[in-house]
């Protein structure tokens, strides 16, 4: 059952835009599948490796504008951005790692939103190679329709969970729980943590950035505020895994489900969507004190609240 | 160097040392905590932030003067802090999980919360206390006539300097001779020792988390006269608040201090050198120069050179 469920999944939403659905619903289910490609990201990172990234912004936004910026001064396709983002995110990678991964716990935490901050200003102030504050747009759409930019994304997400299910159940998964669990432990049995949290950092940025450089071609306009968002982008990352469930495969899907949803629901609600921020912090919250774990990484405890639910 | 550029450069530093003296306040806040419970509170900006909305409140509806208001705010935000430490923040120290962060993550949520509240609540415009003293400066040339470069020193910025440096002053007072601050200090040192020497380290963490909230209040009161206010000011002086601490050395309130110090005259030196908005970038430069050439911060070169390492 385990083993067939991914492929019966993957057809299942392949078979999808058949539907017929509404441009919004398609809308939807492309942003649900992109945000679960960044939660399964920052989820090797964050949740196998143990290394807490604040500022996975920063990956996402540095893959956005090397399609923007191939696009507006290259005069290249913006879909190139792609497989170009990969130089360019994992040198951004190596930099912030070089830097960040000597801390440790929550200092990386922090050292990892500085980095994000870092380049948001930077691009707010690089005005000759992004335009700043204005932003960059693609003014020609690869697809009216978009059926196309599903499929996509769909493949971009099932090329990153077979990835993720690759690397952790190979000898570097079991790596990367080792420095998790006790570094210095880790360290002592002769594994190399900076290496292999190096690679962690890389691979995890890659996937976001090419996230990211689907989203400029897909949302066709970039500013500096939108990619490098502290709050709309590093945070809901975080959030997406933690309320899906930390290190778990369905884990981000589930949370990405859920947030995006959230969002656009809470957005539909005139009144409500003012507050959306506090209802998230407060989802946060709740999460944290009662599920720690996630949604799919609590379940045995969601279980048994429900059967105590329909006993008494 | 021309006497206009000496003067450029001498008004630089001093304003970037009487934004530095508000910084190291902003900073030992957020040192106290971090040294005392050894975790970090990514909404210590969010906390000022709502102490300058308690101030400019008290200053749009009874017109009291927002210094002044720095009585109000500071037993505000310790009940504030008190809360936030009791109902929230412990629960979460006690949980179990896989990953170790949790606290940091709740405190962002805590943030988050705060800040949306203050734009619902007051809307995301810019607000200011329009007091009388604004825009009133002493000059060197009122006090010698013949000076050959002319200096000026913004009375809101320097009356706010030394509010900061007397509120420095008492917490020094306290951290040092009272009982309370003493086993505040035991505790960041050796948490299991002082438990062991009868602390109650339970109550005392809830009572920093008061204090750092109340410090971090009472600088948001001082920043208001000179600054402007809006619900999503808190983020950035967060991530301030956490250079200051790297910078000066974890854990150490006279690291604060210089590290404020330091941040507010280089951040002051980039906006006028390299441009207004960079200021931020500098911010981090340094941020990140601290991390790879003395990640022990300032206190640990003073440590060397006193061990004469």
């Amino acid at each position: 059952m385990k083993r067939i469920l991914p492929p019966v999944i993957l057809v299942l939403l392949a078979l999808l835009p058949l539907l017929g659905l509404s441009s919004y619903w398609m809308h939807i289910f492309i942003l649900v599948i992109m945000w679960a490609v960044i939660g399964m990201a920052w989820n090797l990172l964050g949740g196998y490796c143990g290394q807490v990234s604040f500022g996975h912004a920063a990956f996402f936004g540095v893959g956005a504008y090397t399609a923007g910026i191939l696009y507006n001064k290259a005069g290249l396709s913006g879909w190139w951005g792609l497989p170009l983002s990969i130089v360019a995110v994992t040198a951004s990678a190596l930099v912030i790692g070089f830097i960040c991964l000597r801390l440790r716990g929550p200092f990386f935490a922090l050292g990892t939103l500085a980095m994000g901050v870092i380049l948001r200003v930077t691009t707010e102030n690089l005005r000759s190679l992004t335009e700043g504050d204005l932003g960059i747009m693609i003014r020609e759409r690869t697809w009216t329709e978009k059926t196309w930019y599903f499929y996509i994304i769909l493949s971009i997400a099932a090329s990153t969970y077979f990835v993720v299910r690759k690397v952790i159940e190979s000898k570097l998964g079991y790596y990367f729980v080792a420095i998790r669990e006790d570094q210095d432990a880790a360290e002592s049995l002769g594994i190399n943590t900076t290496f292999y949290k190096n690679i962690a950092l890389c691979l995890s940025a890659v996937i976001t950035g090419i996230a990211g450089a689907f989203y400029t071609n897909y949302m066709g306009y970039i500013d500096p505020k939108v990619v490098f968002a502290l709050h709309d982008i590093s945070i809901v990352t975080i959030m997406v895994v933690m309320v899906g469930g930390v290190a778990t495969f369905w884990g981000p899907a589930v949370g990405a489900v859920i947030m995006v949803l959230l969002a656009e629901l809470i957005r539909s609600i005139p009144k409500l969507g003012a507050a959306h921020h506090t209802l998230f912090g407060i989802l946060l919250i709740v999460i944290i004190i009662f599920l720690p774990n996630g949604i799919v990484g609590d379940l045995p405890k969601l279980r048994k609240i429900f059967r105590l639910g329909r006993t008494s | 160097m021309t006497s206009s550029q000496i003067e450029v450069l001498l008004q630089t530093l001093i304003s970037g040392l009487l934004l530095g003296g508000l910084y190291a306040l902003i900073g030992i806040g957020m040192t106290l905590i971090m040294g005392v419970m050894k975790i970090i509170n990514l909404a210590h900006g969010e906390l000022m932030m709502v102490g300058m909305y308690v101030a400019f409140v008290l200053f749009s509806s009874f017109h009291v003067d927002p210094y002044l208001s720095v009585f109000v705010a500071v037993p505000v935000l310790f009940i504030l802090g008190v809360l936030l430490q009791k109902f929230l923040i412990n629960p979460v120290l006690k949980v179990e999980a896989i990953i170790p962060e949790n606290q940091v993550i709740l405190t962002v949520g805590i943030g988050m919360v705060l800040a949306n509240v203050a734009t619902i609540i007051f809307t995301s415009d810019y607000k200011s206390t329009p007091v009388e003293y604004a825009t009133k400066a002493w000059y060197l040339s009122d006090i010698w006539k013949e000076t050959p470069i002319e200096l000026s020193l913004s009375m809101p910025w320097s009356v706010s300097f030394l509010l900061a440096i007397i509120i420095t002053v008492l917490l020094w007072f306290f951290l040092t001779k009272t009982d309370m601050g003493k086993s505040i200090r035991a505790t960041a040192q050796d948490k299991d020792a002082a438990l062991l020497m009868g602390v109650n380290v339970e109550r005392l963490r809830v009572f920093t988390f008061g204090l750092g909230s109340a410090l971090v209040g009472a600088a948001g009161c001082l920043l208001l006269p000179i600054y402007y206010l809006y619900p999503d000011l808190g983020g950035q002086f967060t991530l301030i608040a956490f250079v200051i601490t790297i910078l000066g050395g974890l854990g150490s309130t006279v690291g604060a201090i210089i590290g404020g110090i330091i941040l507010g005259i280089f951040e002051s030196l980039t906006s006028t050198y390299v441009g207004m908005g960079w200021a931020p970038v500098g911010r981090f430069v340094i941020f990140v120069a601290a991390l790879i050439f003395f990640p022990g911060g300032i206190v640990a070169i003073l440590k060397r050179k006193r061990f004469g390492k």
